[in-house]
């Protein structure tokens, strides 16, 4: 069980993806797991055979103790799952990356551990059985967001039996409450099995706005007990790259345009690659440059909560590359399949107001990240300019950065460096 | 194409776009993204999929004409039968 975020305990493991026999590879998806955060699909980070599964669906796991057994040409005995595990997501106690076995019911899942790869190729003591079948088991993979899931477990009701009139076939909220959605496809109304909630067996979590205000409130207390923030702010004038990007889309059917907010991550991206400093970790006390710009973008979910999942490599992305992985990434959000190694990977958030929001955000970090850039929304503001006072579209761009790794100074060159980027857009 | 049709048509794929919005109650007046929280993500989208459901061709000028569920009926209906 990965640990998706420093203050996960355990996750409620929904569905495996696998079977013993079924040959997987780096980046599969194996199984869904239910978190404070919602439903995260758990990639396997090496290649193999899965040989046994140790857990089953309605089981609450603790981070760090296996899932799965995996039999590979590289695996060797006794390597750790650290070893090989993908950047720490993060760790306040370094423990011992996993259990050395799995209880049937992990009793005090409070292992914190400091670097856990979604997989289970771990030495498990034979003697582990796979704990029962729960009985509310899904039989197969059931696409749902995460508000259908909720519901569901509210209502006792199993997702399998629901026809999803979502995207890809995803189990909606509406599918669930039944005759809601204001215009049904023909045949979607579901036959819901009613079970009492008493009968669906062992804790299903499920998506929970109350859980991920827990999450959200664990992570931003450490943060602000932590982290010795301080705050940069700088007005860039988007004259030229709202200018260019205007006439780009103007020419472009929808699904080949871009967004004013894909300009400043790209261009916060390839700052980030000159300034280092601000894109990583800080753990046991010392900073740790993240190998690639992984950068989190923040999403803020309707009903409450946010996330900030990973978008990978932007800095080398075209803009059109990285519309389409963002857009990507907010359908998920939204359908409720993020994937575990988007939880684990960002070096530093960007969160961006979009539109509709104010002229300025002051971010607070996510730790253990070292930075979080901020844009408030683009929008016409009087500015000096070569002619005098002008009313010209501008964006209020912000730093909050962790002073324990970085100085001002720095992060002024940073975000000045964001705005020179921003004049040049064709170059983005 | 009636005004009914593309109206089911604008709702599915809102609501395939956005799972997780209730749409009970809001006005056909009501702008969309104040309603029920659509950000410029969402729109855009939206957009994308009626363009590739309806073949309608939406400059960039006239999202803004998608952002209430009548303004959006209308200018549907409008480009539909234009084409």
């Amino acid at each position: 069980m990965p640990s998706l975020g420093a203050d996960m305990d355990d996750g409620v493991l929904v569905e495996w993806d696998v079977k013993p026999g079924d040959r997987v590879s780096r980046g599969d998806i194996v199984a869904v797991v239910e978190t404070q955060k919602g439903a995260i699909e758990i990639e396997i980070f090496e290649s193999g055979t899965i040989t046994r599964l140790l857990a089953a669906p309605g089981d609450t796991i603790a981070v760090g103790a296996p899932l799965a057994e995996l039999d590979g040409p590289a695996a060797t005995a006794g390597e750790t799952e650290a070893a090989k595990a993908a950047p720490a997501p993060s760790a306040k106690a370094a423990a011992e990356p996993a259990a050395e076995t799995l209880p049937e019911r992990p009793a005090a899942p409070t292992i914190e551990t400091p670097a856990v790869a979604a997989t289970a190729r771990e030495k498990t003591a034979p003697a582990v059985e796979a704990a029962p079948a729960a009985k509310a088991a899904p039989a197969g993979r059931v696409r749902a967001s995460p508000a259908a899931r909720q519901l569901a477990a509210e209502r006792g009701i199993d997702l399998a039996g629901i026809q999803g009139t979502g995207p890809d076939g995803a189990v909606v909220r509406d599918d669930v409450a039944g005759g809601k959605a204001p215009q049904p496809a023909p045949g979607a109304r579901p036959a819901a099995p009613t079970k009492t909630a008493e009968t669906t067996g062992p804790a299903r979590r499920g998506f929970d706005v109350d859980e991920m205000r827990k999450a959200i409130a664990a992570a931003m207390s450490r943060s602000k007990r932590e982290i010795p923030h301080y705050y940069l702010s700088h007005t860039i004038d988007m004259r030229v790259a709202s200018g260019w990007l205007d006439e780009l889309n103007a020419q472009r059917p929808p699904e080949e345009r871009v967004l004013i907010g894909m300009l400043l991550l790209k261009a916060s991206a390839l700052a980030l690659t000159r300034f280092p400093e601000f894109n990583g970790r800080y753990e046991n006390e010392a900073f740790a440059p993240a190998p690639a710009v992984h950068i989190g973008m923040a999403v803020a979910m309707r009903g409450g909560g946010l996330v900030a999942p990973a978008l990978h490599d932007v800095d080398r992305l075209s803009l059109e590359e990285l519309m389409a992985k963002a857009r990507d990434l907010v359908a998920r959000v939204r359908s409720g399949r993020l994937r575990s190694s988007e939880f684990t990977d960002a070096g530093i958030t960007v969160t961006s107001l979009g539109e509709r929001g104010v002229d300025t955000v002051f971010g607070v970090i996510y730790p253990p990240q070292v930075a979080i850039v901020g844009f408030g929304t683009v929008a016409m503001r009087a500015l000096a300019t070569e002619n005098g006072v002008d009313a010209v579209p501008t964006v209020c761009a912000t730093l909050a950065a962790d002073h324990r790794v970085s100085d001002g100074r720095r992060g002024a060159l940073f975000l000045r460096e964001i705005d020179k980027l921003l004049q040049v857009p064709e170059a983005l | 194409m009636t005004r009914d049709q593309l109206r089911h048509i604008f709702i599915e794929e809102l609501m395939s776009i956005a799972p997780d919005i209730d749409l009970d109650g809001v006005p056909d007046t009501a702008d969309l993204r104040d309603a029920v929280d659509l950000d410029s993500m969402d729109i855009m989208n939206l957009l994308i999929a009626l363009h590739q459901r309806l073949g309608v061709d939406i400059p960039e000028a006239d999202a803004i004409k998608l952002t209430t569920l009548g303004g959006a009926v209308a200018y549907l209906a409008e480009r539909s039968s234009a084409t």
